[in-house]
């Protein structure tokens, strides 16, 4: 491509577009629709990850994203293949995470004619969505490809889908790309409001039993350095969502651990009894909050977003401050400072933490046979607490959350708001390709596992080394799980009669299969997968099927009113 | 409570159908929707009536704003400022012999319009707010409506009468 190109077809913008915003890798599948873009691609040198089935390329661009803090970028062609894309859309936009994803379009002259392949992405992704676009006219393409990329990471992140008809991309221009963007219609606050910050250091002031609540946006504004220095000033214990993990250390001794329905006893009581809760990042979703009404009912709520449809949508917020959080953050300590608020004197109420922590800590009851904790313990200890770790969903999830200790933020991937199983391994593909050197786990469950299991092949071909810890017990835990504590142990079609035999399944795909029957065998299966650096490796734990995850509060419940070991 | 919302958007395809699916995924309730370009033809104004309490307004208000491509919104309601709002409808009555006197008589004192004549209907024409509508057609009905055509509200807010 030429330093000043004059005339560009449709496809070669996008691709100079997706230079232009520094894309270093996409993540797609090819069809007939975007047979142009392929062509251009064919001499580009931009990565292209090809994977098996259109839904996890939307997952590893949004596992790639993040990791990486970037935008993760897919493409794929026309009807099912956009269509297929709409799980993984859904996946970003309940977490926020900032994707761009391309899908091919019949010709505008087709468009409504129900032509081969033709699909209303645009109407069907409407509400997963940030926002998306159809693109009329090549001459639009270059600002619409701008705003797409803005949107996806700007303020509350998220997905954003553009629609490319085939007679779009085949159509030449005089390419020109906008250096910046300017929506009238689109302007995210990211500085808060100074007096609700001077009210919210004044509550500060004022509280003896404070709790941080730190959600997935302290993540996306990269707001870990200004949390820890916040929560360590004034001792505040933080505890944080599944969304969250890591953007405190999960080993300091202010941590609390994850709350809600499978959060430890010390973080669900201290937000009960706490007399000021400090939101940040966070939205107050049904499986943190439980029964409302009682949720933080004696305290006082400042609630720190950059969405203001978050705020005071579950619950009545006191001080509401909209902006980013690691911008609010920084100024809340500037204020504190200036005001010369007390390094408060917390003893007592660390001291009350301290004695629900020993009442009641993280605990299982070993077996004969193994307990799926004990193997995402172990995982934990033989990778130091530094491997990226991505989940599936149910029981995998919550064990992951509960017993593998995050210190650092972007290390924990999984599907905390729409809940999809099938997300975690082409997560991991994604988490894997933008750190190759990196160690990457998915802790996933026998059920999850084989939702898009196909990635393998993705997986052997581009030798990436993710792991997979299958914690295998035979049926779909979590819904076995309520039914055995809510539906009378009638455990309607949760339970699988036969499995593929997942270490020759790997071995069939060019994966190293491995698998523990007992607890002897843990770890050095462990260290074998370890130690594997070119391909993917199927780790089958062969677990206990009745294991359930605990502590464990009953949907609408107050979450002090825990189901305990 | 019912809330009276102008919603200023970019003019572009689509955006009705962003509003309204809003409005239905989240389960809230349009009880009428009007909309047209303004002066500056790369904008629309749209004039939602809606109904929820403060909670839901709350957010119905966050919600539109989040949109991309929308602009502004404004509840009159909500905006203590006092606004003029109206509808307009279209209503075909029957005018037989015997009720064509009356017919015009109601015409007369409500200052509408006949639009269309047949021998046996007049059209009338007919703007105002929601309870001239309502007291017009509660008239027209015993005589025989045949048709019925409402337009949603369309709302402005007055000028400020102290400051001008």
């Amino acid at each position: 491509m030429t330093k000043n190109p004059t005339k560009l077809k449709g496809a070669q913008i996008l691709l100079e577009c997706l230079h232009r915003e520094k894309v270093k890798v996409i993540f797609g599948y090819p069809g007939g629709s975007v047979l142009d873009v392929y062509n251009s691609l064919y001499d580009s040198d931009l990565q292209h990850i090809l994977v098996r089935h259109e839904q996890a390329a939307v997952h590893a661009a949004d596992g790639y994203a993040r990791v990486t803090g970037d935008v993760g970028v897919c493409l794929v062609t026309s009807g099912p293949g956009a269509t297929n894309t709409v799980t993984g859309l859904a996946t970003a936009y309940m977490d926020s995470i900032p994707i761009v994803v391309f899908t091919g379009q019949v010709p505008t002259m087709l468009i409504g004619n129900d032509a081969f392949q033709e699909a209303d992405i645009v109407g069907i992704s409407r509400p997963c969505t940030k926002h998306n676009y159809l693109v009329k006219t090549v001459a639009e393409l270059p600002r619409i490809i701008k705003e797409a990329f803005y949107i996806a990471r700007s303020g509350r992140p998220g997905p954003v889908l553009v629609d490319l008809p085939k007679d779009i991309i085949g159509a030449e221009i005089d390419f020109e790309y906008p250096e910046k963007t300017d929506m009238r219609s689109y302007r995210p606050t990211y500085k808060g409001n100074r007096r609700q910050i001077i009210r919210a250091v004044d509550e500060l002031a004022k509280s003896k039993k404070p709790v941080i609540y730190a959600g997935g946006g302290v993540v996306l504004s990269n707001a870990s350095h200004e949390l820890g220095l916040f929560a360590r000033s004034f001792q505040i214990p933080v505890t944080t969502t599944l969304m969250g993990m890591g953007c405190y250390p999960g080993t300091d001794s202010l941590s609390l651990g994850m709350l809600g329905m499978h959060g430890t006893y010390r973080a669900n009581m201290a937000v009960t009894n706490c007399d000021l809760l400090i939101a940040v990042g966070a939205r107050f979703d049904d499986r943190v909050t439980g029964d409302l009404n009682t949720f933080a009912a004696g305290a006082t709520v400042i609630h720190i977003d950059i969405d203001p449809t978050s705020i005071s949508k579950n619950i009545k917020v006191s001080i509401p401050i909209v902006g980013d959080a690691r911008e609010i953050l920084k100024e809340i300590i500037e204020v504190a400072g200036e005001k010369k608020v007390k390094k408060a004197d917390r003893k007592v109420w660390l001291d009350e933490i301290a004695d629900w922590k020993h009442k009641h800590s993280m605990d299982y009851q070993m077996d004969e046979v193994i307990k799926p904790q004990y193997v995402v313990e172990k995982i934990y200890e033989l990778t130091k607490g530094k491997a990226i770790i991505t989940t599936e969903v149910g029981q995998n999830q919550m064990w992951a959350a509960q017993y593998y200790l995050f210190d650092e933020p972007r290390r924990f991937l999984t599907s905390g708001g729409l809940g999809t199983m099938g997300y975690g391994f082409p997560a991991a593909i994604g988490a894997q390709v933008a750190n190759p050197k990196a160690t990457v786990i998915d802790i996933a469950g026998d059920g999850s596992i084989q939702m898009n299991i196909q990635e393998l092949a993705t997986a052997v071909q581009y030798g990436l080394p993710v792991k997979i810890a299958i914690l295998n017990n035979m049926c779909l835990g979590m819904v076995r799980q309520w039914q055995q504590l809510f539906y009378k142990k009638r455990y309607s079609h949760s339970t699988f009669a036969r499995h593929p035999d997942f270490v020759k399944l790997a071995e069939a795909y060019g994966a190293v299969g491995l698998r523990a029957e007992k607890p002897g065998e843990v770890v050095s299966v462990i260290k074998k997968a370890l130690a594997v650096k070119d391909r993917p490796v199927i780790m089958d734990f062969v677990v206990d099927p009745e294991e359930c995850v605990y502590p464990m509060v009953p949907a609408g419940a107050p979450i002090s009113n825990m189901i305990l070991l | 409570m019912r809330h009276t919302i102008s919603v200023l958007v970019d003019n572009r395809p689509g955006v009705l159908s962003r509003i309204a699916g809003l409005f239905s995924g989240r389960g809230f309730n349009i009880e009428s929707l009007s909309v047209n370009e303004t002066l500056d033809p790369t904008m629309s104004q749209m004039t939602i009536v809606t109904r929820g309490d403060d909670r839901i307004l709350e957010q119905i208000n966050k919600q539109l704003n989040k949109l991309i491509d929308i602009i502004k919104v404004v509840d009159y309601e909500s905006s203590g400022s006092d606004f003029i709002e109206r509808e307009l409808a279209l209503i075909k009555v029957n005018v037989d012999e015997h009720k064509r006197s009356e017919v015009l008589s109601i015409i007369d004192i409500f200052r509408c319009k006949v639009v269309d004549v047949s021998r046996t209907h007049y059209t009338v024409e007919v703007t105002g707010d929601e309870n001239k509508i309502q007291a017009i057609i509660d008239l027209f009905r015993p005589l025989g409506i045949k048709e019925l055509i409402r337009s949603g509200k369309a709302a402005m807010l007055r000028e400020n009468k102290i400051k001008g």
